[in-house]
């Protein structure tokens, strides 16, 4: 069971008081009727599916019930950093180099 | 009573209570302290079970959790436990033990002809086999292997024990009480970490509890073990948990723990559970599993009697029991010898000690030659007689050509025997760590941790008393510093004696045997023998993954901690290749063979699943209604009037609802408060309809997408005020509605000022629905002019239900005039029964959910998740009318222009009637244009809903078909077994088609 850290309350806590809401950073056009068919469906069903580090989102469902995002990396289930929704994806040069231990 | 092989004194048994016990009906003797293992040795019973696939006679071969043979079944509460360790099981007095996998007895067992036709079942026979014909799988074969190979019988009743659940977390967590765990520990707690320290046996001390041959600071090992314990007891920052077997090393440092809590008890508390299952979070983790010993793979190494060295040596160190009165010790490296010496201080007879050294270490050489104990050096077993007991063995002698040379025949009642130790890297391996080979130690140990974890002791290969110790105290001394920050100055104990002693070997010794007519076992509790492993390689199974799933072998309970190295090397040495080339399979969870009870915990019978029920339980209860699950909540089906079956108690209420008044319980309806000043703009952007202009007081029918253009959930939304909107859902889905609400809300429309809120279980909604609706209700109203005019269909409108607040919607799933009442959920019962009370004196009636289904389908009005399944649109569902064609954005605008959604072809909601009005289809039915079509053909669509309506005196059906909306008044079919039905297309309203009911 994983470990995650809400930005929000500043708490780690067990998973099962989160829901994973998958890939982050797929925002929704904003002007969806001048969106193709093709980068419609693109923002429904497309997902990177990376061997790596991701960025997913999740919900605090039985806490804040805030949403957030992560960056875990897929293999190891390790997480480098967690950060408020609405911020910019942290680059893995920018992250100190102790993250995710 | 006699225990003919008990030793006079010593071991760490209570000789003062004596304890009775059964094994297959037969009554024995033992002591408190013993295991039923150690009991049945004392008792001079080797033989304990059947091997799983050639029946073969089996005895004791470890003293621990690897045990691979002595399975046994254990009585409690009228029904049998299968498959536990008869190394494990504490001894209590009145325990009843079976053997496994026999028939008719233990002793004569028909299933052993399998031995004799071995050359039947070779590596891989699954495969090869039972290919073909493949109908006989069912048949022939899997009953045959099913009765004539495998373990326990399961329990024919239902678990009657309780399990516990415990959450806990440490800064340092040590799986393991030898040596190494018990210093680490101690390390750990004395800066004032909080520690957990766990351990699969009865008792802590590990290797420390058979130990006869050293001291720590000048004391019996087992004595330093004693003030250990107690130091760690009286700490207020330590949980020692003993019977506990870290099974489980997952990610983030969470370590599952099995706690047995009660399993040795002859009387447990009926209050304790039976085991507990420790959630544990570590900061750190310090792993002190150890090492076990290898079996030595030689020519019928399996009889009863013959064990693993340090397994006799603990019988008799620790639980004061004589393996045998003549025993040959056969070994690879030095440990075993103090196994001989052991039992020659005992007075038992060491017929021989057998090393497959050339040269054997010259002090013990000394040692064996003081107590008159022969030494055959570059020696071998190469086999053994006896039928259910070792009775001799085959010695033969190493020559410098690489043959053997017999050496003669050797009587002896027990054998020992080590091939060396093989560290436990299971938890390591567990936690993802890549094991790492060592070719100096011959065995593979923990690399790299990817968790904050570390080995400490023989689990890494450090051996001997005093190594062990130091390793220990370091590793949780920086376990904590790392874990806590914290540090202390810790005196260091010091052993002697314990010495780690040298050799070992791997894989199948040689022999000078016929190979093709002799078994030399790998795997003993999955019958794999060298022969099996080598055979599996010839036929193309290079790497150790394929090996193990074409032999089985180190697929038995152990996960192949006895077996694996073993077969690894003869897999090496057959292919020609390093171990390392070979690999090693990867340990997974759990570590031992674990209880599903303890997974299960509470959450069984009753506690499986939260049961949610309205205000009306109690009443329905008494009254004889009959419920029906929906998602967790108990809802009132039916109410059966004496005499009355479900299909004619809801044609009355049906009746009555059309003709006068029902009472219906729609609390489960799920309720969501949108508040703020943008929450009119956030219901546009969310449902289909327009919501800006519906005026407060209002109310209108909701249908929600998503961003594909699928119907997800549909309800009533009235608005209460400019800022105010009270939201309906269906009861099934009102937890994803609101997530999907706030998942909206919080990451793509932050620019909005909303709040939601779950009312779900705020208040209790009575639906009371019927023509006489009106006038039933007016008596109990204050405060809201019910009048057509003033409260118009489709209304909502804040007053009092019997002075209490309420919230009154003129609203209608049935097609007939109607209110929904909603009152706190407090005064729930009030309502209901007040409404309950007075509805049979009006000639009315409650109704259920089934009657409420046929009402609304007699309408065409759609159940989310019944008419609908994830792919049908608005359009698909006839709903057109609900979709803001104005609006800029909603969920699933875009979605629905996708050009398969508005493509040809689509299946459509329509209304069936079949031509025989008394036909009621079955929902789910496929729908077909050809009365007989031929086999694969597609079908055009499916019932979705089917009932018969008392208001049309015939049956109705609701279904999804292909281009639907153009087909009405086509004949199609729904082919049964019975024969094809025929259907005509209709309309999806077949009641009050103008809808004049409604508004009155
Ligand atoms: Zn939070």
């Amino acid at each position: 069971m994983l470990l995650i850290y809400c930005p929000y309350c500043q708490v780690e806590r067990a998973e099962v008081e989160f829901r994973c809401g998958g890939e982050a950073h797929i925002a929704r056009p904003s002007d969806p009727e001048k969106t193709t068919d093709e980068d419609w469906v693109e923002f429904l069903y497309m997902r990177a599916n990376t061997k790596g580090v991701i960025a997913e989102r999740w919900r605090h469902i039985h806490g804040c019930g805030r949403f957030f995002n992560a960056l875990r990396d897929t293999v190891s289930d390790n997480f480098l950093t967690f950060y408020k929704t609405g911020e910019p994806m942290p680059t893995l040069e920018t992250l100190p180099q102790e993250a995710g231990k | 009573m006699s225990q003919p092989f008990r030793t006079e004194k010593g071991g760490r048994i209570d000789r003062g209570e004596e304890l009775t016990f059964t094994f297959d009906g037969e009554e024995f003797h033992g002591h408190k302290g013993d295991t039923l293992a150690s009991a049945l040795l004392a008792n001079g019973v080797h033989l304990v079970g059947r091997s799983f696939k050639y029946h073969r006679p089996r005895g004791i071969l470890s003293s621990g959790s690897e045990e691979p043979n002595a399975l046994v079944g254990i009585y409690r509460n009228g029904d049998q436990t299968p498959n536990l360790r008869a190394t494990q099981i504490e001894l209590y007095d009145g325990l009843e033990a079976i053997s496994q996998n026999r028939f008719p007895s233990l002793g004569f067992d028909v299933g052993a002809v399998n031995d004799l036709l071995s050359p039947l079942f070779p590596a891989g026979f699954y495969y090869k086999t039972f290919m073909w014909p493949k109908s006989f799988w069912d048949r022939v074969y899997e009953p045959i292997i099913r009765s004539a190979a495998g373990l326990g019988k399961p329990p024919r009743t239902p678990d009657q024990d309780t399990y516990a659940n415990q959450f806990a977390h440490c800064d340092v967590l040590v799986a393991g009480s030898g040596p190494s765990g018990l210093a680490a520990a101690l390390a750990a707690a004395e800066t004032g970490a909080r520690v957990i320290l766990c351990d699969e046996q009865a008792e802590c001390g590990g290797s420390l509890l058979s130990e006869s041959n050293a001291s720590i600071d000048g004391k019996d090992p087992a004595n330093w073990v004693h003030e250990t314990v107690a130091r760690l007891s009286s700490m207020e920052n330590v949980t020692l948990l003993p019977r506990t077997t870290a099974f489980g090393y997952f990610a983030h440092n969470f370590v599952a723990l099995a706690e047995r809590v009660t399993d040795h008890l002859a009387e447990p508390d009926s209050k304790l559970p039976r085991e507990r299952l420790w959630q544990v979070r570590a900061k750190e983790v310090v792993i002190a599993a150890g090492a076990i010993e290898r079996p030595m793979v030689f020519p019928e190494n399996d009889r009863p009697g013959i064990m693993l060295a340090d397994a006799g040596r603990t019988y008799l160190n620790r639980y004061g029991v004589k393996v045998g009165h003549k025993v040959l010790v056969a070994t690879a490296c030095d440990t075993a010898w103090q196994a001989a010496f052991d039992l020659a201080d005992h007075g038992v007879e060491v017929v021989a000690i057998v090393d497959v050294r050339e040269t054997p270490p010259d002090n013990l050489i000394a040692i064996a030659e003081a107590r008159g104990i022969r030494v055959e050096a570059g020696c071998v077993v190469t086999g053994t007689l006896g039928r259910k007991r070792i009775k001799s063995a085959l010695l033969g002698r190493l020559m410098t050509s690489g043959q053997v040379a017999s050496g003669g025949q050797i009587d002896c009642d027990a054998l020992l025997m080590s091939g060396g130790w093989t560290p436990t890297v299971s938890l390591y391996s567990q936690s993802r760590g890549k094991v790492v080979w060592a070719p100096e130690k011959g065995a593979f140990l923990p690399g790299i941790s990817v968790q904050k974890e570390r080995s400490t002791g023989a689990s890494k290969a450090v051996y001997g008393l005093q190594a062990c110790l130091e390793d220990g105290y370091a590793a949780g001394e920086a376990a904590a510093t790392a874990a806590s920050g914290k540090t202390a100055t810790i005196t260091y104990s010091s052993a002697y004696g314990g010495e780690a002693g040298s050799g070992g070997i791997l894989g199948a010794l040689p022999h000078d045997r016929n190979a093709s007519r002799v078994k030399a076992f790998v795997d003993y509790q999955n019958d794999v023998t060298a022969k099996d492993v080598k055979l599996a390689v010839r036929e193309g199974m290079h790497s150790i993954e394929h090996i193990k799933r074409y032999t089985t072998t180190g697929m038995a309970t152990d996960q192949g901690r006895l077996s694996n190295m073993n077969a690894l090397e003869i897999a090496s040495g057959t292919l020609d290749k390093p171990v390392t080339d070979v690999g090693l399979t990867t340990f997974r969870q759990p570590y031992t063979p674990t209880t599903f009870g303890l997974f299960a915990g509470i959450s069984r019978g009753d506690f499986f699943d939260a049961v949610r029920k309205t205000a009306s339980h109690e009443w329905v209860v008494q009254h004889g209604g009959v419920f029906e699950d929906v998602s967790q909540w108990k809802r009132a089906w039916y109410f059966p009037k004496p005499g009355e079956d479900m299909h004619a108690a809801v044609e009355r209420e049906c009746r009555t609802v059309r003709e006068s008044v029902g009472l219906f319980d729609a609390s489960t309806l799920g309720k969501i408060e949108v508040v703020g000043p943008d929450a009119a703009e956030f219901l546009e952007r969310m449902y289909t309809n327009p919501w800006k202009k519906l005026a407060p007081g209002r109310c209108r029918y909701g249908l929600l997408l998503n961003d594909a253009g699928f119907i997800v959930d549909d309800g009533v939304i009235g608005r209460l005020a400019e800022d105010r909107f009270h939201v309906t859902t269906t009861t099934g889905g009102a937890p994803n509605v609101l997530a999907t609400m706030e998942d909206y809300l919080q990451t793509e429309w932050s620019d909005l000022n909303v709040w939601l809120t779950s009312t779900t279980e705020q208040y209790s909604v009575a639906a009371v629905q019927g023509p006489k609706a009106r006038e039933f209700i007016a008596p109990f109203i204050e405060g809201i002019d019910l009048s057509a005019d003033a409260f118009p269909h489709m209304s909502v409108k804040e007053g009092t239900f019997c002075g209490v607040p309420c919230r009154l919607f003129r609203i209608s799933f049935t097609g007939e005039l109607g209110f929904e009442i909603n009152v706190s959920r407090r005064y729930g019962e009030m309502m209901w029964e007040t409404l309950a009370t007075e509805i049979e004196k009006r000639g009315g009636t409650p109704y259920g959910t089934e009657t409420m289904h046929v009402l609304r389908a007699e309408k065409g009005y759609i159940i989310v998740g019944q008419d609908t399944d994830g792919t049908v649109t608005p359009y698909d569902a006839g709903m057109g009318w609900a979709i803001g064609k104005k609006k800029f954005d909603f969920v699933g605008k875009r979605g629905l222009a996708r050009t398969d959604l508005v493509a040809d072809g689509r299946k459509q909601f329509v209304g069936l009637l079949t031509k025989d009005p008394k036909i009621r289809l079955e929902e789910g039915a496929q729908i077909t244009t050809s009365e007989n079509p031929a086999t694969g053909t597609a079908a055009e669509g499916h019932v979705t809903s089917s009932y018969y309506s008392a208001a049309l005196e015939r049956t109705i059906a609701l279904a999804i078909v292909k281009n639907g909306h153009a087909r009405e008044g086509q004949t199609l079919y729904v082919p049964m077994p019975e024969g094809s039905i025929p259907v005509e297309v209709t309309g999806t309203v077949f009641y009050d088609k103008e809808g004049a009911q409604l508004n009155v």
